[in-house]
């Protein structure tokens, strides 16, 4: 591993929180975003090519250092760490229409849940998976919510972009024409 | 857990879960479980179906699910109408739920895809992951309504009053004050400051007698003392 890569390591591994791309041009200010980016990938491979117990992986925000999925539970049954909670299914249909409807008012995703959302949308709020993203124009000018970052990092995503494609779904809104069964 | 029981004799089907997250979800399930074609959805036997689970699951006092069923009810009896001679003008009054539930089952998929990808996520851990501080609330306020009229009243208070004033420009008379001084010496050895200026004097007055007074002990005429701070000032002859 070249210098800058070094640096990299050291510098996530002293942030509890993702580094850019960005963050990371600050170590060396000679190198271009294009060696920045190659030093990272090289961290990377590295992990990968020695068998490490860790893993270079993109989120949201930026890379992170995290541990390889296989030793998810054997960690969390030693009591070294602990899985986060589960969402409910409410806040996860909840999430599910904000995220492709986004930004989206509450009377639109009480439409298509069928329930009253106002707990749900508090603490989705509370924990950081939504915010308000701004009003809408018409009666009462609601607030409109989106999804955030964490939201994201949640879901192990890098953007919006890698939620599947409604139209890659096996239910769509095809009616009147036969619908498939959906397998359970 | 999950409930078990028996709806309709004619085709009998088991509910399995404890809790639906809504009236659509309640009515999807119902409809997938007897594999019934959602296009042609037969409202009267659905309709009774749903009344009775959401008595069984006691369900049926919460308004989002009375409404589902009023719906429901609703459709039924408006197939029940006779259609117009043009079956092109007959809208299917089933088209609405229709399109409600297949837009709530797309949502339900990516709901499964999200859990999926938030298991998976939540396998890989960060250096130092701790689990995040449950947020304590706010303690109440407490507000006395003594405290409001207590603030109220500081504020009018910190309000100036406009008020006008004529400035008139009264020289301060040291050399009468210094005439008064040195008379008062005559009667008396020493005197306090208070006594030569009598009740009620102006600031003209104090301002010269003190100027009277500080030019006479600085040449010796007089001798000033005060025992503490802001105390009575003493004067005797010097």
């Amino acid at each position: 591993m070249d210098r800058l890569a070094q640096l990299i390591e050291a510098a996530l591994f002293s942030s509890d929180s993702p580094l850019s791309l960005k963050d990371l041009a600050a170590l060396d200010r000679d190198a271009t975003e294009a060696e920045t980016l190659t030093a990272v990938q090289q961290l990377g491979e590295e992990y990968d090519r020695s068998g490490h117990g860790v893993e270079l992986v993109e989120v949201a925000a930026g890379y992170q250092i995290l541990t390889r999925r296989e030793f998810a539970d054997t960690i969390a049954q030693a009591n070294l760490v602990t899985r986060p909670r589960r969402l409910s299914v409410a806040a996860l249909e909840t999430l599910a229409i904000i995220a492709y409807r986004q930004p989206v008012g509450r009377a639109e995703v009480e439409e298509i849940r069928g329930v009253s959302v106002d707990g749900v949308l508090r603490s989705l709020q509370e924990r950081g998976l939504i915010e308000v993203v701004g009003r809408d124009e018409g009666i009462g000018r609601p607030l409109l919510y989106g999804t955030t970052d964490t939201f994201l990092q949640l879901l192990g995503l890098t953007s919006t972009d890698q939620l599947p494609k409604l139209e890659e779904l096996s239910v769509a809104l095809r009616y009147p024409e036969p619908i498939p069964e959906t397998a359970e | 857990m999950g409930v078990a029981f028996l709806v309709d004799s004619e085709r009998p089907f088991v509910v399995e879960l404890d809790s639906f997250s809504g009236p659509l979800d309640l009515l999807l399930h119902l409809i997938r479980e007897q594999e019934i074609d959602i296009a042609d959805i037969p409202i009267a036997r659905v309709a009774d179906q749903f009344l009775a689970t959401i008595e069984a699951l006691g369900l049926n006092e919460a308004a989002n699910y009375l409404d589902m069923a009023a719906w429901l009810l609703r459709i039924k009896v408006q197939l029940l109408l006779p259609r117009p001679f043009d079956e092109e003008d007959w809208e299917d009054p089933r088209a609405e739920l229709v399109r409600r539930l297949l837009e709530y089952e797309q949502i339900r998929e990516v709901t499964r895809w999200l859990e999926a990808q938030a298991d998976l996520r939540s396998g890989q851990f960060p250096r130092g992951w701790l689990p995040p501080e449950p947020e304590r609330e706010a303690p109440p306020v407490v507000l006395d309504i003594a405290e409001i009229f207590a603030a109220v009243d500081r504020i009018l208070e910190s309000i100036p009053q406009p008020v006008l004033h004529r400035v008139v420009p009264r020289p301060l008379d040291v050399e009468g004050a210094t005439r008064r001084i040195l008379e008062f010496l005559t009667t008396v050895p020493r005197f306090d400051l208070a006594e030569l200026l009598g009740p009620e004097p102006t600031a003209a007055d104090v301002l010269s007698a003190l100027m009277a007074l500080l030019e006479l002990a600085r040449v010796g005429r007089v001798q000033l003392a005060q025992a503490e701070p802001f105390g009575s000032l003493g004067v005797a002859g010097g």
